[in-house]
């Protein structure tokens, strides 16, 4: 192919711009919903008794274990197999593609924000829990009021991480006929076959994207620690502890 | 144990081929790192710069956008550099092991860089002072003391980016590689039985994880063997 | 610039220990691209090895151009951009012949002969017009010649694309197409399986001559020839009956 096609970048930058919407919705809902189901996962998993740690364990253990692009299948297509849920009152939402990488980006996110809950729920120092049980608070008013706030304080980091992550997983949703970004510069390329081209606009908006959002959690970063002249810089541990054998990868 | 319907074969076929290509992405992703943490620590400016660009580039797209643009365009820019320095018209083959190899290698050193350089960094200076002072070269120092001792601290980083990478061979399947998860999709066109098929593969997957996680608790075990005394957990 | 010069040389030559194979000379195989997701026309089996209609007639070409071919499996969007890459020398993956194709490659004569043609369930009242179709959901496989006709002739009708087309029928039968569109002949295969049980075609074929060609690089004129001599010589011959026999029971030449 002869020189590089800056018009077809130019000519193509809506469509390619209207996939990074598509994108941005993906990541942006399912970081929101996975959010939502990894505030139980995450505290079930950090409670002192085995049996309740147990579901949450398998869970996160079944999707940190396995492809994303597995796990999408398996909703996707997997799901259709059964009659029972074809006819089932769920399926007008199963059937839409984007309900499916909704939810399939939800439940995998899920996975991990738990994990990042539960350590930053372990990294709350013991002597505020005992103050605040001290001061006659209940063990639900402690996980409120003092718990779960400094724990998103800590966790804000890892969970920005976390979104980046789904940003780039969410290119998938482009295997299931969604239009997202990765989708449709593959659609482009079926017409003007200018793979190059195509794929270099899309990696330099996922960048800009992912730059954005990395100074969005920066800037809520800051606000959270306001109270701290100096906001303690969160130094990734040298030294990482040595993992037991059963801990799920990260 | 569901039914296969003769494509056990096929799935354990691709499973090897899976397996190929993690450990064909390991050791280039490793120098990768290697290379990229010695940038990124270099005292030269422009080094540096390089170093930090390709760990933000590439810890910032999507796998399956680099797999991709490595398949279908490593081999028109290799061509049309072959052409304009050599007038070397011949064709420039990607294979899809070789484009994904690549692909995989490039993200897993993007993020094995930051874990070699925190691992260097974490090695504490008065051990090289003291190295220096017995009279040992800059380069006796990294090959006898720094080098060993690296490797015991960036294990458990590196280990969690290879169970990574081994989830995201499943990608190459989109450029045809027939490894597990391509094989899988054989099966389900055949069968129309995608849970069946999908959720094997996803079992498969998750005991190569269980496998790959026990080897390296046994490797940390091993490189850690000289610390006493070591804590429980 | 001298020097940089020899530097990205090094580095290509590098480059090339990994992944640079010498041009094919004339008594290298033929290296034939397909795409293995698109029975009865290719396919792969439970041993993995490919057949169907586009297998038989390449490996009858090659035995008749008296050369060694083999195959390679590429997914279907990148399966132009794999042959302008040089991945392999000739498509043989029942590709339509049309003017925007033609524009980046050269096509052989045509080997069979196609119609696009709806599928939809049984007893479902489907009207095959834009107007008909508001409101529905049509299945076609990226970057095909359906594909192109469905965005053209149905604007405003939500059209989705599949990677295979095998992924589409899936759709179609989990309920979440309302009918698809695709080759007249890769839906009578599919309608005649266990699958396709409870589906028909809906209307008379929306394209009639869809001229099923061999793709080639542009310029490559001798292999093209050579294609289409074999092409003639088969169907002269009866080969091409028989094979048209094993798929078909009528001819689609």
């Amino acid at each position: 192919m002869d020189g590089f096609g800056w018009d077809i970048i130019l000519q193509s930058l809506p469509k390619l711009l209207e996939g990074l919407w598509v994108t941005a919705q993906l990541v942006l809902v399912s970081g929101l919903f996975g959010l939502l189901l990894a505030l139980p996962l995450g505290i079930a998993r950090s409670s002192p008794r085995p049996w309740v740690r147990a579901l949450p364990f398998g869970y996160i253990f079944f999707f940190r274990g396995t492809p994303l692009l597995v796990q999408l299948f398996l909703i996707y297509y997997g799901l259709a197999q059964f009659e029972a849920i074809r006819q089932g009152p769920l399926w007008y939402l199963l059937r839409e593609p984007y309900v499916c990488a909704l939810l399939t980006f939800s439940l995998h996110t899920a996975a991990y924000i738990a994990e990042i809950l539960r350590g930053a729920l372990q990294a709350v120092p013991p002597g505020e829990v005992e103050a605040a049980r001290a001061i006659g608070m209940g063990r639900w008013l402690t996980l409120r009021r003092v718990l779960l706030p400094r724990a998103a304080q800590i966790g804000l980091p890892a969970y920005g991480n976390e979104v980046i992550l789904m940003v780039k997983g969410s290119a998938l949703a482009s295997t299931i006929t969604l239009l997202d970004l990765t989708g449709m510069a593959r659609t482009l390329i079926a017409g003007n076959y200018r793979a190059v081209e195509m794929f270099l606009a899309a990696g330099v908006l996922y960048l800009i994207f992912n730059w954005v959002l990395q100074r969005l959690f920066r800037l809520a970063e800051r606000a959270m620690n306001r109270h701290l002249r100096e906001p303690p810089r969160l130094v990734q541990q040298p030294v990482p502890r040595v993992p037991s054998g059963l801990d799920p990868p990260l | 144990m569901p039914d296969f319907q003769g494509f056990e074969n096929q799935l354990l076929a691709g499973t090897w081929m899976t397996l190929r290509l993690a450990f064909a992405t390991l050791p280039l992703g490793i120098a990768l790192g290697l290379m990229g943490a010695a940038a990124r620590l270099s005292r030269l400016k422009v080094l540096r710069g390089l170093g930090t660009a390709y760990v933000e580039v590439f810890r910032g797209l999507p796998e399956l956008l680099v797999v991709l643009t490595i398949y279908f365009g490593a081999s028109v820019v290799l061509m049309g550099l072959a052409k304009r320095l050599f007038d070397y018209d011949g064709y420039i083959e990607l294979s899809p092991f070789i484009a994904g190899t690549l692909a995989l290698a490039l993200t897993f050193g993007a993020y094995a860089t930051e874990v070699f350089r925190g691992a260097f960094q974490a090695i504490p200076k008065g051990q090289a002072e003291a190295a220096l002072a017995l009279g040992m070269s800059r380069g006796q120092v990294f090959r006898r003391v720094t080098l060993p001792q690296t490797w015991r601290l960036a294990l458990p980083g590196l280990g969690n980016l290879f169970l990574i990478m081994m989830k995201d061979t499943a990608l190459v399947s989109v450029i045809g590689l027939e490894e597990l998860m391509r094989k899988t999709q054989f099966a389900v066109g055949q069968t129309k039985e995608p849970f069946t098929f999908y959720l094997s593969a996803a079992l498969i997957y998750l005991t190569l994880t269980v496998v790959a996680m026990a080897l390296l608790h046994l490797m940390e075990r091993r490189a850690n063997r000289g610390l006493l005394p070591r804590r429980a957990g | 610039m001298t020097r940089l010069k020899t530097l990205l040389s090094a580095a290509l030559l590098v480059a090339g220990g990994l992944a640079l194979t010498a041009a094919p000379a004339t008594a290298d195989p033929l290296r034939i691209g397909t795409e293995g997701a698109y029975p009865p026309f290719n396919e792969v089996n439970e041993n993995g090895e490919l057949i169907g209609f586009d297998i038989d007639i390449a490996k009858a070409l090659c035995a008749e151009m008296a050369v060694e071919c083999t195959f390679v499996k590429q997914d279907w969007d990148g399966i132009i951009p794999g042959l302008l890459a040089k991945k392999y020398d000739a498509i043989i993956a029942s590709m339509s012949i049309t003017e925007e194709r033609e524009k980046t490659v050269d096509f052989t004569e045509r080997y069979y002969t196609n119609k696009l043609q709806f599928i939809g369930p049984k007893g479902a009242d489907l009207t095959i017009t834009a107007e008909g179709m508001a409101g529905k959901t049509i299945g076609a496989q990226r970057a095909t010649v359906s594909a192109k006709w469905a965005e053209e002739n149905m604007p405003g009708v939500d059209i989705k694309l599949y990677d295979t087309q095998e992924n589409a029928y899936l759709d179609l039968e989990a309920g979440r197409l309302d009918a698809i569109i695709a080759d007249q002949l890769v839906n009578y295969e599919w309608l005649n399986s266990e699958a396709g049980a409870d589906f028909e075609f809906k209307g008379e074929p929306v394209f009639e001559n869809d001229l099923i060609g061999i793709a080639v690089r542009e310029g490559e004129d001798e292999l093209r020839e050579n294609l289409n001599a074999a092409i003639k010589a088969i169907v002269e011959d009866g080969t091409y009956a028989e094979i048209n026999q094993r798929y078909f029971p009528f001819s689609i030449y």
